[in-house]
């Protein structure tokens, strides 16, 4: 969260609303440890990330459903195989992420 | 529309987060993830809590299992009972440790200490520059650097060597025996875990001539990285700073700092 602090005090300054994913498990290899961090603001700008770039496009979806419904959420994303577009992670890990409405 | 902008909600633990992380103290967020009142939060100090998660009793385990956590610098999910019990999985906590920085001293403001700012920043440190000769340690050199210190390195190091930690790194620039040798004598007197010093071959045979008339024994002399940084052939100050963070780096992990395409096994312990 360090690092895109002043990212998420910018957003609020500007009234915007804000949903935080954060890495809270890993299975295996993962580029990430728990504490990553990626912040999606409610018109779908983004700030940090939560692992190679493998799943944060289905992260910003997941976020911005979270800011609609208001609720949280526990989601997971595990390996991918080489089918096209599927949604994971090709280094073989599973991470499990924790998406929340930053309204606390 | 939006009728009512978030920056009218009041988000207080997220400021305390927020003024903790620019502080740089230490603290430990925890995280209902899972079970009844998921979302709740519970922030964490060696000074007291801030929130609840929404019992009184798991509010106290959760205080004492985050500081442990915070600690040993970890963060992760553990269960409790819905009172906080152990072997239960009712409740499922995320707890997010946020350390201190790790802090890198660095001794001497020539122009590799310019680059070597820089990287260290890069890389999360809290990063000090000393150097007694006021004319060359001045902010204005060293924008990024946390502190500038106008000092001997060696009192520098009388007044912070004993919070120094094996997360530390002390990294000796100077090449004047002058300075180093009395620097290199402190910091092996704590317990940090990085000790490099720049030189030459020459200045490194000089200046273990010079440490050991100052009484510094054979197990001192292994603990510093003499010369500094791993051998990527690196000439500019700039290359020179990314092969001492890669040294510092791999002495942490207890990695050879070869290819990995020269390697097998895993990537990531």
């Amino acid at each position: 969260m360090r690092e895109i602090l002043s990212d998420l005090e910018r957003w609020r300054r500007q009234g915007r609303r804000v949903a935080l994913a954060r890495v809270i498990d890993l299975e295996g290899s993962g580029p990430r440890l728990p504490g990553a961090t990626m912040a999606v603001a409610d018109d779908g700008e983004v700030a940090g990330s939560v692992s190679g770039g493998c799943v944060e496009g289905a992260v910003v979806v997941e976020a911005l459903e979270v800011l609609e419904s208001n609720d949280r959420r526990l989601v997971s994303f595990g390996y991918s195989d080489d089918e096209a577009f599927a949604v994971g992670l090709t280094c073989g890990g599973t991470i499990h992420l924790f998406i929340e409405p930053l309204d606390w | 529309m939006d009728a009512t902008p978030e920056s009218g909600t009041a988000t207080p633990i997220f400021d305390a987060v927020a003024s903790l992380l620019r502080e740089q103290s230490a603290f430990a967020l925890a995280t209902v993830v899972e079970g009844p009142g998921a979302g709740a939060k519970l922030l964490v100090r060696p000074e007291g809590t801030m929130g609840t998660l929404g019992d009184a009793n798991l509010d106290r385990v959760v205080e004492r299992d985050a500081l442990g956590e915070l600690a040993a610098g970890r963060s992760g999910v553990r269960n409790y009972g819905e009172h906080g019990e152990a072997r239960e999985d009712h409740v499922r906590v995320f707890i997010e440790s946020f350390a201190q920085p790790p802090r890198m001293l660095i001794f001497g403001a020539v122009d590799f200490t310019a680059s070597l700012v820089r990287v260290a920043k890069v890389l999360g440190y809290r990063v000090t520059v000393c150097d007694a000769r006021e004319v060359f340690a001045t902010r204005q050199r060293f924008p990024l650097a946390d502190e500038v210190v106008v000092d001997w390195p060696n009192r520098l190091l009388d007044q912070v060597g004993a919070d120094l930690g094996q997360r530390d790194a002390v990294c000796v620039l100077t090449h004047d025996n002058k300075f180093d040798v009395p620097a290199i004598v402190s910091a092996l007197a704590t317990g940090v875990g990085y000790i490099g010093v720049m030189g030459s071959r020459r200045t490194h045979e000089n200046r273990l001539v010079r440490l050991r008339e100052a009484g510094v024994d054979d197990a001192g002399i292994a603990r510093l990285r003499s010369p500094l940084g791993i051998d990527i052939g690196a000439r500019t100050p700039e290359e020179t700073a990314i092969s001492i963070v890669a040294e510092i780096i791999a002495l942490r992990t207890g990695r050879s700092a070869q290819a990995l395409s020269a390697s097998s096994g895993p990537i990531h312990d």
